[in-house]
């Protein structure tokens, strides 16, 4: 094996290899991440594949399944793998399809978020002056409230459901990503490269979405999978307050909300739904943290 | 300034050339003081010649460099390019006007940006000036590599894969991309070895005959600068010092700054013994810089008149200017 890595190696020049393949062999040589990676195909894969993994419809009630321990519990079936809840519902379907939920939710909220966020900290950082600290300001302004009582403000002017619940979220998290570019974009303006592209005569525009902010995408990259986590947390914790995806979705936090009443007596009902908010979080949080290690060729040779 | 006839060949002209960098303080930013990087330079660069421009870290020659490509606005003064003063330019003809003028740093860590390949960074200027077409802007990159000693098979490379030495040539093929008239050579060799600096610097002039290019020569390298330069400007504290042809300079030197410069700077000879001009104290603050001639706090003749009245720039001898109250009565002749 080893061998035959390395006449590949020696057949081509070694520096002809494009980085990107440099930088996926660091990704896989880094073991948490690959767990990570692991653990976040399968949240995908299940999203994906929720039709054909859930035994159950996820929002038929049965009166006469209510609920049902899961199967090593005594009393469990194996028609409930994981048992039902209080209204008679499959947990196991439910968190089948509460997969799909939050990785919808995960998108669309860090992706608003990336793209205004990166947006408004690469103008801010290339202009700088008075713009910035428009900017900036406005960023602190959000930054100042409790991120999830700000979410909760912007949901009561929404109103409740789950698209609202992905703008406030995503509304929420551009400072962070802003602040972050920012930062970048501003280290970024001081060196060579972009005095080289003015000089040159490239515009504004150029200099900023092509020369700078690839530079920037490392620490990004490594937010914004850590934003997927966070951002999995707060659709939970809004569907946990009831805000969020409005019954009979299948949203995780929701799930934990429906069973807390239960916990004495039937502890499976929000035990699931919160080792898969843990596994999902923490499966984006290691790979985000590979990723960083892998895409930033300063820290490599 | 100079005689008006040489004016035919001058490709740039400075004017009373002032940048100052304001100094914020207090709770209104208010300008408090300021950095004067360049004082009034008028200097002119001729068509075809390199032209070399030494000073002490600080003195303002790379704020001229970035000046004359306007990277940086003056604070006051005119700057000429080809007879016309491109202060005037608003962005879009300034762009058009940057084809002409180009620049090599002295980094080239950081001159290239590290994310984009060799083809990319040095067809840049190609696509910024309206080379849409890929296959026919990956000839041109090919043929500039080959311009400057580098191969087919470094086009698909990144920055990180080469050495300071290739890298800088990299630096000059981007800067050549679009048949510049005048390239600003700011501290180019200075990060380099000095094997790979004179490979660099061969390259450079070999261009220079090749493309005709003009160059201003930014060091502070004096072995570096008589290499390569034919006329050579000293700067000290923001304002030209002594301006002549290079030998001429290093010959006769009229400036007690510049006679301490080169006094300063060693020859591989350890047998020559020399009489060495040794400067006492630091560079004065550029913020408050001395009244009178600018260098009198540390030059070794000054008298009176050097504290009270500043020396104007004037021709010494034939084609050989000198900002001193005293040029060519003094020094170590």
């Amino acid at each position: 094996m080893a061998s035959l890595s390395q006449r590949k190696k020696s057949a081509r020049n070694p520096e002809d290899r494009h980085p990107f393949l440099d930088q996926l062999e660091q990704l896989w040589r880094n073991k948490t991440a690959v767990a990570g990676l692991l653990v976040i195909t399968l949240f995908v894969l299940t999203a994906i594949l929720a039709p054909f993994l859930s035994p159950h419809n996820p929002v038929e009630a049965s009166l006469y399944d209510q609920i049902i321990p899961p199967i090593w519990e005594e009393g469990g079936t194996w028609k409930n793998i994981l048992g039902t809840d209080d209204l008679g519902r499959d947990i196991l379907s439910r968190l089948v399809y509460g997969a799909r939920v939050s990785l919808v939710v995960a998108l669309a909220t860090v992706g608003i978020a990336v793209f205004f966020g990166s947006f408004l900290g690469a103008i801010s950082g290339y202009y700088k002056g008075f713009l910035d600290n428009i900017i900036m300001r406005f960023m602190d302004i959000l930054l100042a409230f409790p991120h999830i009582l700000l979410a909760i403000v912007i949901m009561a002017y929404l109103g409740p459901g789950l698209t609202n619940a992905m703008i406030a979220i995503g509304i929420i998290y551009i400072p962070r990503f802003a602040r972050i570019v920012r930062a970048s974009v501003l280290e970024e303006c001081e060196k060579d490269y972009v005095t080289a592209s003015r000089s040159v005569g490239a515009r504004d525009w150029r200099i900023i979405f092509v020369a700078i902010l690839p530079n920037c995408l490392a620490p990004l990259i490594v937010q914004t999978s850590l934003g997927f986590a966070s951002a999995i947390l707060d659709a939970a914790a809004l569907g946990f307050l009831g805000l969020g995806a409005q019954p009979p979705t299948p949203e995780w936090g929701a799930m934990i909300a429906m069973g807390r009443s239960h916990i004495l007596r039937a502890w499976w009902v929000m035990t699931f739904p919160g080792i898969a908010i843990l596994f999902a979080v923490l499966g984006f949080n290691l790979f985000g943290d590979g990723l960083r290690d892998a895409l930033d060729p300063r820290l490599r040779d | 300034m100079l005689d008006p006839q040489m004016a035919n060949g001058t490709l740039v002209e400075l004017k009373a050339l002032v940048k100052h960098f304001p100094i914020r303080g207090g709770v209104f930013l208010k300008e408090v003081a300021s950095v004067r990087a360049v004082d009034g330079v008028n200097l002119s660069i001729r068509e075809g010649e390199t032209l070399g421009l030494v000073g002490e870290s600080g003195c303002g020659k790379t704020t001229i460099g970035r000046l004359i490509l306007r990277l940086e606005e003056p604070t006051s003064g005119e700057i000429f390019f080809q007879g016309e003063n491109i202060l005037t330019y608003n962005k879009e003809r300034m762009r058009n006007l940057r084809r002409q003028m180009q620049v090599i740093f002295q980094d080239p860590f950081s001159s290239l940006n590290p994310r984009k390949t060799v083809s990319h960074i040095v067809g840049e200027p190609l696509l910024v000036h309206g080379m849409k077409n890929r296959r026919e802007r990956e000839d041109r990159v090919l043929e500039l590599l080959r311009v400057v000693g580098l191969r087919r098979e470094h086009m698909r490379r990144y920055p990180h894969q080469f050495s300071g030495g290739q890298r800088q040539r990299i630096c000059v093929a981007r800067a050549l991309a679009l048949h510049p008239k005048l390239v600003v050579c700011d501290e180019a060799v200075s990060a380099l070895d000095v094997s790979i600096q004179a490979q660099v610097i061969n390259l450079l002039k070999d261009l220079q005959q090749e493309f005709g290019l003009t160059y201003l020569f930014i060091s502070h390298d004096l072995a570096v600068v008589e290499h390569v330069s034919d006329r050579l400007a000293v700067m000290y504290l923001g304002k030209i010092a002594e301006l002549a042809d290079s030998v001429e300079i290093y010959q006769a030197p009229l400036h007690p700054y510049t006679q301490a410069l080169l006094s300063a700077s060693p020859i591989p000879d350890p047998t020559l013994k020399r009489d060495r001009i040794i400067l006492k104290g630091d560079v004065p603050s550029p913020i408050d810089p001395p009244h009178g001639c600018r260098f009198h706090t540390r030059c070794l003749y000054a008298e009176d008149i050097c504290s009270q009245q500043e020396p104007e720039l004037k021709e010494v001898r034939k084609n050989h200017l000198a900002a001193c109250h005293f040029a060519g009565s003094v020094g170590l002749h």
